[in-house]
């Protein structure tokens, strides 16, 4: 019996135009799409396969507005069992640091967890820095940007591979907390039984107060750093036309080499 | 007074549908429809995802929706590909639902849980050279001998029955006369692979391309007596009930087809120029744009209206007629206005409304031309 719990995060589409509010510079989540992150997906999906492969239980914790219940929602329908969603207008804002607080006292409310499952960044935000933190938090083992994930009895063993280290291959004792890159898999669709499963699944809705964290923590006035100005991504520049005088395919290169791409 | 929000499981099914169709199928189906090629990967993942299931009961293997489902599902995939739509509709309305509707317990056990899976298709024969919709044409016979009944005669334009996976055809034949010496027409299965049974050539088709289709034949092909579908002397009329359902899926299928047209053609008005402009920003463009939105949101209403009625249990007749009508209207002057937004890559098959142009046209003429919609109409109005 493998007890796992998924981190999950809605986030805007990245199909969608994406921008920050003018005012705190904090996410505009009015101006686009909200979707389960596609990391998150793969990571539900990964929780399920360990899952179907013995025996287990996934519980799907999410720190986000009220409306991320729809992205509580998609995992629950791919096949996860139950979710814990902390929604607290106080955490408007919250930097890496708190929201890793919150997402901590929120697992160690499920009981006998063995795995922690995270995408290795978000879509959004793009810290990429909430898994190790939140492993600290909890003093397990982390085993990050896996691409290959094999529970063994009491064990992990993780295959990581980062574009500095190459591949590398991590093993600890379980519990530990993995997250995974987008190779890890592909993540399946709900079914329609999955659907209509899902709508019977329990979700405990908690706010900050509910897990002892103190509102003074978290948010915007409380967080380590500040974005203190953002701008729209400039337009795409109409780019370099190379003409084919028969040294087409040097002057190709040449362009190549001097944006350092080869 | 009314609500046409859709219901939250519908709603999540369409979207996780749209998902689906985006990113596994528009990425490909262009491939398979320029190589005529039936698209089994795609349609394991639709299986693996219980769309073939979708309007059956868990009992059978199903997944416990309703037909509006399957509805909704079809307007999603043929937003981006009406192939992979059809291969659906016909599996599901075609194939499954006369066995589910009609099928003894043994039939139901036997046929249903594969199909239902997505592992198995089932396809349905009932027109032939001769006619479709007009039920005295049939000229395929079955004769019962020994036990077992021998089936002659061929059938045309059959969705789904050649593919490696299709296990049975339902075939409607002419078992008899009635004492007022109309024909006795009854449907009996025919297994794939029984002896006689031969499945011709794939048609080489305007539309469609990546779907199934082909021309059946049967010389002596013997199956036992039980494979009789339902009532002796009923295969028509069974035939003609389940032909109400299948006009609101062709409904839905068409309505994709039409909103397809749309978002391909709003994505394109604001890439391409033309006079030193956004071809979005003349007028002629825009009123052709508001015209084909018109056209499938009138057409939704209508097919959403047809599958209320359907799912209340009242009759529906008039209105799935109107429903097919309107959306194949809809489809044939979205894909045409389409193509000639794109201009000459509207030509192209390597453009989507190409392909939507192409695939239009069976819309007005599968599952009753509109001449038979119309008739249908003015039949229900007592004319």
């Amino acid at each position: 019996m493998t007890n796992i719990v998924v981190l999950v995060k809605q986030v805007p589409d990245t199909y969608s135009e994406r921008k920050l509010s003018e005012t705190d510079h904090t996410l505009d989540r009015e101006s686009a799409d909200a979707v389960l992150d596609e990391i998150n997906e793969r990571a539900v999906e990964e929780a399920l396969k360990i899952k179907e492969a013995g025996e287990g239980e996934v519980t799907v914790v999410c720190v986000g507005p009220d409306r991320a219940t729809d992205a509580i929602r998609k995992a629950l329908s791919m096949g996860a069992d139950k979710a814990v969603h902390v929604s607290d207008p106080a955490l408007h804002g919250s930097d890496v640091l708190a929201t890793a607080k919150v997402i901590a006292a929120a697992i160690q409310r499920v009981e006998g967890v063995d795995l922690v499952i995270a995408g290795n960044e978000s879509s959004d935000g793009g810290a990429g820095a909430v898994p190790a933190i939140l492993a600290e938090l909890l003093g397990l083992p982390q085993l990050t940007h896996a691409h290959h994930v094999n529970v063994e009895g009491s064990a992990i063993k993780v295959d990581r591979e980062t574009a500095d280290e190459g591949l590398t291959h991590l093993e600890a004792s379980l519990p530990a907390l993995v997250s995974v890159t987008e190779k890890i898999n592909e993540p399946r669709y709900p079914s329609f039984k999955g659907i209509m499963a899902a709508k019977k699944k329990p979700v405990e809705t908690l706010t900050v107060g509910d897990l002892g964290v103190d509102a003074g923590e978290v948010g915007l006035a409380n967080a380590w750093s500040s974005v203190v100005e953002s701008a729209p991504k400039p337009p795409r520049s109409a780019g370099v036309r190379v003409e084919d005088e028969g040294d087409g395919g040097t002057k190709v290169a040449e362009y190549l080499v001097g944006q350092k791409l080869i | 007074m009314i609500d046409l929000r859709l219901e939250d499981i519908h709603e999540e099914l369409r979207k996780t549908v749209a998902d689906f169709a985006q990113h596994e199928v528009a990425p490909v189906i262009g491939d398979y429809y320029e190589a005529e090629e039936f698209p089994y990967p795609l349609v394991a993942k639709m299986a693996d995802m219980g769309l073939f299931g979708l309007p059956f009961p868990e009992e059978h293997g199903g997944m416990g929706g309703d037909y509006f489902a399957l509805c909704i599902a079809l307007e999603e995939l043929a937003r981006v590909d009406s192939s992979v739509a059809i291969t659906l509709e016909a599996g599901v309305s075609l194939g499954a639902m006369p066995i589910y509707r009609f099928g003894s317990d043994e039939q139901r056990e036997r046929w249903l849980p594969a199909m239902c899976r997505g592992e198995a298709l089932g396809a349905f024969g009932l027109t032939e050279p001769g006619g479709g919709s007009d039920a005295g044409a049939t000229k395929t016979t079955g004769v019962l001998a020994g036990g077992e009944w021998v089936i002659n005669g061929s059938k045309s334009f059959i969705t789904n029955s050649g593919t490696d996976i299709t296990s049975m055809v339902t075939v409607t034949a002419v078992t008899g006369s009635k004492p007022e010496g109309r024909k006795e027409i009854s449907a009996i299965i025919v297994p794939s692979g029984t002896v006689g049974f031969t499945v011709e050539k794939k048609y080489s088709k305007v539309g469609w391309n990546a779907s199934d289709t082909h021309g059946l034949s049967f010389a002596d092909v013997r199956v036992p007596e039980e494979n009789l579908l339902g009532k002796r002397g009923r295969g028509y009329a069974q035939f003609l009930s389940i032909l109400d359902e299948g006009r609101v899926a062709i409904a839905a299928l068409s309505v994709g087809l039409a909103q397809g047209c749309v978002d391909e053609c709003l994505r394109y008005v604001h890439e391409r120029e033309a006079f030193g402009h956004k071809i979005g920003s003349y007028q002629a463009i825009q009123f052709k744009i508001a015209d084909m939105e018109m056209r499938t949101h009138n057409a939704r209403l209508a097919y959403y209206a047809a599958a209320a009625k359907m799912l209340r249990g009242e009759p529906f007749k008039k209105e799935a007629a109107i429903a097919k009508l309107t959306a194949s209207n809809a489809a044939m002057d979205n894909s045409r206005e389409a193509t000639q937004i794109f201009g000459g890559y509207g030509f192209m098959n390597e453009f989507p409304v190409g392909r939507f142009y192409r695939d239009a046209k069976i819309l007005e003429v599968g599952e009753g031309t509109s001449e038979v919609q119309r008739m249908l109409i003015a039949r229900e109005l007592g004319l």
